[in-house]
């Protein structure tokens, strides 16, 4: 066990977990920030995607020991307050969720992309949202989702 | 009601001061109770076996109960409109929750009509809770307005309501049902509705609008309960290994070492596999890693998947039926007269679920393990104890189940295995509550998957060029799950026959979205284009023959032709394919215009149209939401997802090496018409998946001459093909 005070969602936040935990563990099970999602462990599904310093990162492979050094780690819960990131509304507005699992990943790698290019074609967010799996398929709506919440920002800078 | 329970449940009104209003329906006799302390009411309710539905507080809140599973399938916010809509609730007021898992109140008819059972599967929420809502909510307003005709002392027959409020137009009067709250009146008897009492669905005011999901903005901010969310003080974790060979006896070689590992509290054997309880989650993972168990041979020792395939098409062709599902006519006569016979076989692997949250339950057992309480996201299952009280040895009464979101259903939910894994794992530590979670590799490797099947499939065509026979043998494991959708009902062939002959290889199997309907409505529907390319038919022309006798499934044939501009020729290296089928009740019709790379064997689908049939549509947006979701997830499946097995071993372990369609393999347009209707509603959950095989295929037809007849069509077996 060891001691990591970390800087979450503009907080710090202490915990004592085993050396090499992974972050998801510890946002979800020791610090109760459930918003982030296990889906595979491995990287390949996007559920528990968060960010690190505003990179979309999954968690679920990220040791908790890298992250002692004051980096800004924002999960779902940190995103807005009440919910009213221009995203989350454009999600709402689409009525983007079918489970809704995979839908806090989907959203923390939406909003990365388009804090990096507020206005993607439609080639540039499958690219960039290729890596965040739903089974319930609901792409399309995504894809509107982020067309929509895309068009908000643009047109109110 | 008896006497004696009408004069208590009296008393206790009186001596309540009326700050909530409970309204319910048990079997035909509605009961309502009011009280302040929600403690006192959940006692009487006990007490007095009631049901409740509604709940309404001064301020006019209204909370409805949602009995069904949440899968984002939309059922917490369908089921609740139709209340509200015969309530003639403001909406705006409404708030939803789980109702309590109680079958024996709360159960759907939907599967048999004497016995309520909670079970959300086979796409049967709504279609199966149509009336049980409706008739509830009509209920609670007629206990309204009896109360208001008591409170102004008028007659009730002078009452009607608008959207939360009684109305008395000959006095001028109104009056919200909150403000009615302090002033309740219980009728001695409240009507046991009948369907031409309800609503008129003409006058639908709830139904059939844009009403967006309840539970969409818990969604987005991450603030949705799903089970695997779920913490308590004290809650310890549980992991099993379960090995990758289905029925495997493990031996474990070292538990010595790892009852010493680092917060190891426990290693409890199961006959199938090896399960730990560690103090958090990331101990009881690694310790599962250290691990060294000696696997006995099971029952699918030495079954090779792929070679299966051969073995089935021998059984197909002994003399000997199977188990005969329908023979209508004389098929063999069909053959015997024909001018011309078909003969082709369709293959497909085994797939698995892939719900995004893995398997997990939180479970916790008192310390005299007389009692439980269950925290899942389950498709539920019969009485709604979810397989606790015959795992624990139990009375049903003494489980309490907590419904949360499931993150994916799919037919796996409705599968108990992990909550009983996880009562036993909790029974060891009682009182301490267990967390049981599923690795994804354990929920792939130890799947419960939709069988793998070999279909060979007969035609006969006479001399007018008209289909006069058709047979269809599924051969595969799993009975129904092999055989549902095997049937043609709405195809004019005066000559059918259809069986399931049974193989077993040991492998987990269970519903998957849509069951036997994927693969069998692609067989099907392959069959008949190649009937209707032999004979230069259109194919939709051929299915519209086919149809005569069907007016709801031929307009959905036309209006997916029309949107879809069949009758105009797709652009250069691109060609269209269609498909029907009714499945759970709703018809519908796909169409999908895809091109291929015949050098990569990837298959691009461009478009995807379908128009359905699905009776009265509570949330038209939800259904649209629904057949996108359906046809992406059968896109999926169809293009890339299979599970393979070498010597009954799983080869598969995780979204690497089992590949679940991407944002990149979407099409351009998916575009769904609901064609309007005053019906009955039937379900639509499971209506698109299965179009999308048959309409793959039979554009990869059109567009090439070939014929694809192995799912999942993989670049490599789209090679094969394009290069035979």
């Amino acid at each position: 066990m060891a001691k990591y005070r970390l800087n979450i969602n503009t907080k710090k936040l202490d915990v004592e977990v085993d050396e090499g935990t992974s972050l998801l563990w510890v946002l979800r099970e020791h610090l109760g920030l459930t918003g982030t999602k296990f889906g595979c462990g491995i990287s390949q599904c996007g559920a528990c995607t968060i960010h690190v310093d505003g990179q979309p990162m999954r968690s679920c492979l990220l040791p908790v020991d890298d992250f002692v050094n004051g980096q800004k780690i924002t999960t779902i819960e940190g995103l807005s307050e009440g919910g009213n990131h221009p995203v989350q509304k454009a999600w709402i507005e689409a009525q983007a969720p079918q489970c809704g699992y995979c839908q806090s990943g989907q959203i923390m790698q939406a909003v990365a992309l388009l804090e990096e290019n507020p206005n993607p074609t439609r080639e540039e967010i499958k690219v960039y949202m290729n890596g965040n799996l739903c089974r319930c398929g609901t792409y399309m709506r995504i894809l509107d989702a982020i067309e929509l919440a895309s068009k908000n920002i643009t047109e109110s800078v | 009601m008896n006497v004696d329970r009408s004069i208590s449940r009296r008393k206790f009104l009186k001596s309540s001061s009326g700050a909530m209003l409970f309204i319910g329906a048990s079997g035909l006799l509605p009961m309502v109770v009011s009280c302040t302390n929600e403690k006192e009411i959940q006692k009487q309710l006990k007490k007095h076996q009631l049901t409740a539905w509604v709940q309404i507080s001064e301020d006019g809140h209204i909370t409805i109960y949602n009995p069904a599973a949440e899968m984002g399938q939309g059922s917490m916010t369908a089921l609740p409109v139709l209340f509200a809509e015969e309530m003639d609730a403001d909406w705006s007021m409404v708030s939803v929750e789980f109702s309590p898992q109680e079958a024996s109140v709360y159960g759907s008819i939907a599967w048999n009509p004497n016995t309520k059972v909670l079970i959300t599967a086979g796409s049967r929420a709504t279609k199966g809770y149509y009336p049980v809502m409706r008739k509830a909510g009509a209920q609670a307003r007629y206990a309204l307005m009896h109360t208001a005709a008591m409170h102004w002392a008028v007659p009730r027959t002078e009452l009607a309501t608008d959207q939360g409020f009684v109305i008395h137009e000959k006095e001028g009067e109104k009056i919200s049902y909150g403000a009615l709250v302090p002033f309740l009146e219980i009728p001695e008897n409240i009507p046991d509705f009948t369907e031409e009492q309800l609503k008129d669905p003409e006058k639908y005011r709830l139904v059939g609008k844009h009403m967006p999901r309840v539970e969409i903005p818990s969604k987005v901010d991450g603030s949705a309960k799903f089970a695997i969310d779920i913490r308590l003080p004290n809650m310890v974790y549980g992991v099993l290994e379960r090995g990758n060979l289905h029925g495997a006896k493990p031996t474990l070689q070292n538990k010595a070492d790892i009852l010493v590992l680092d917060g190891v509290l426990k290693v409890v054997p199961f006959n199938y596999a090896v399960g730990i309880v560690a103090s958090t989650l990331e101990q009881a993972l690694a310790a599962k890693k250290q691990l060294k168990i000696d696997w006995s041979d099971a029952p699918p020792t030495g079954f090779n998947s792929q070679e299966a395939y051969i073995d089935y098409g021998k059984i197909a062709s002994k003399s000997a039926k199977g188990k005969i599902i329908f023979d209508i006519g004389n098929v063999q006569k069909a053959w015997k007269s024909a001018s011309k016979t078909y003969s082709i076989d369709f293959k497909n692997d085994y797939v698995y679920h892939a719900q995004m949250e893995p398997l997990n339950s939180v479970v916790k057992v008192a310390e005299d393990l007389q009692s439980a309480e269950v925290w899942v996201g389950s498709q539920q299952g019969g009485d709604g104890k979810v397989g606790v009280p015959q795992a624990l040895g139990i009375p049903a009464n003494k489980v309490n189940v907590h419904l949360q979101y499931l993150g994916g259903g799919f037919g796996r939910r409705s599968m108990t295995d992990f909550v009983t894994e996880c009562a036993l794992l909790a029974k060891e530590m009682a009182p301490l509550p267990v967390k049981l979670i599923w690795t994804r590799e354990d929920d792939v490797t130890y799947g419960a998957y939709r069988p793998l099947t070999l279909q060979r499939l007969k035609a006969s065509t006479d001399q007018k060029g008209r289909i006069s026979g058709f047979s269809h043998c599924v051969v595969g494991d799993g009975g129904n799950l092999a055989a549902s959708g095997i049937w043609n009902d709405y195809y004019d062939i005066p000559n059918q026959f259809a069986e399931w002959r049974e193989t077993s290889h040991g492998i987990r199997l269970k519903h998957w979205r849509s069951v036997g309907h994927a693969p069998n409505k692609f067989a099907i529907e392959c069959m008949l284009d190649e009937i209707a390319m032999d004979h230069g038919v259109d194919p939709v022309a051929l299915r519209r023959k086919l149809m005569v006798k069907a007016p709801r499934a031929l307009a959905t044939l036309e209006k997916a032709a029309e949107i879809s501009k069949w009758d105009e020729t797709s652009i250069e290296g691109r060609a269209k394919g269609v498909a029907f089928l009714q499945r759970s009740g709703t018809l519908s019709t796909g169409i999908c215009e895809i091109s291929v790379n015949r050098q990569t064997g990837k298959i691009k689908v461009h478009h995807f149209w379908s128009a359905l049939d699905a009776g009265v549509v509570v949330q038209p947006d939800n259904v649209k939401a629904q057949m996108e979701g359906g046809i992406l997830m059968g896109m999926g499946s169809v293009l890339k997802e299979q599970i393979t097995i070498v010597d009954g071993r799983i080869q598969q372990s995780n979204y690497h090496d089992y590949q679940l369609l991407r944002m990149e393999d979407i099409p351009e347009s998916v575009e769904t018409v609901i064609i309007e209707s005053t019906e009955s509603p039937q379900g639509v959950g499971e209506s698109g998946t299965p179009l999308v095989a048959g309409a793959i295929a039979n554009a990869f037809f059109s567009l090439t001459g070939k014929r694809l007849r192995h799912l999942p069509f993989t670049p490599d077996r789209v090679l094969e093909v394009l290069n035979s």
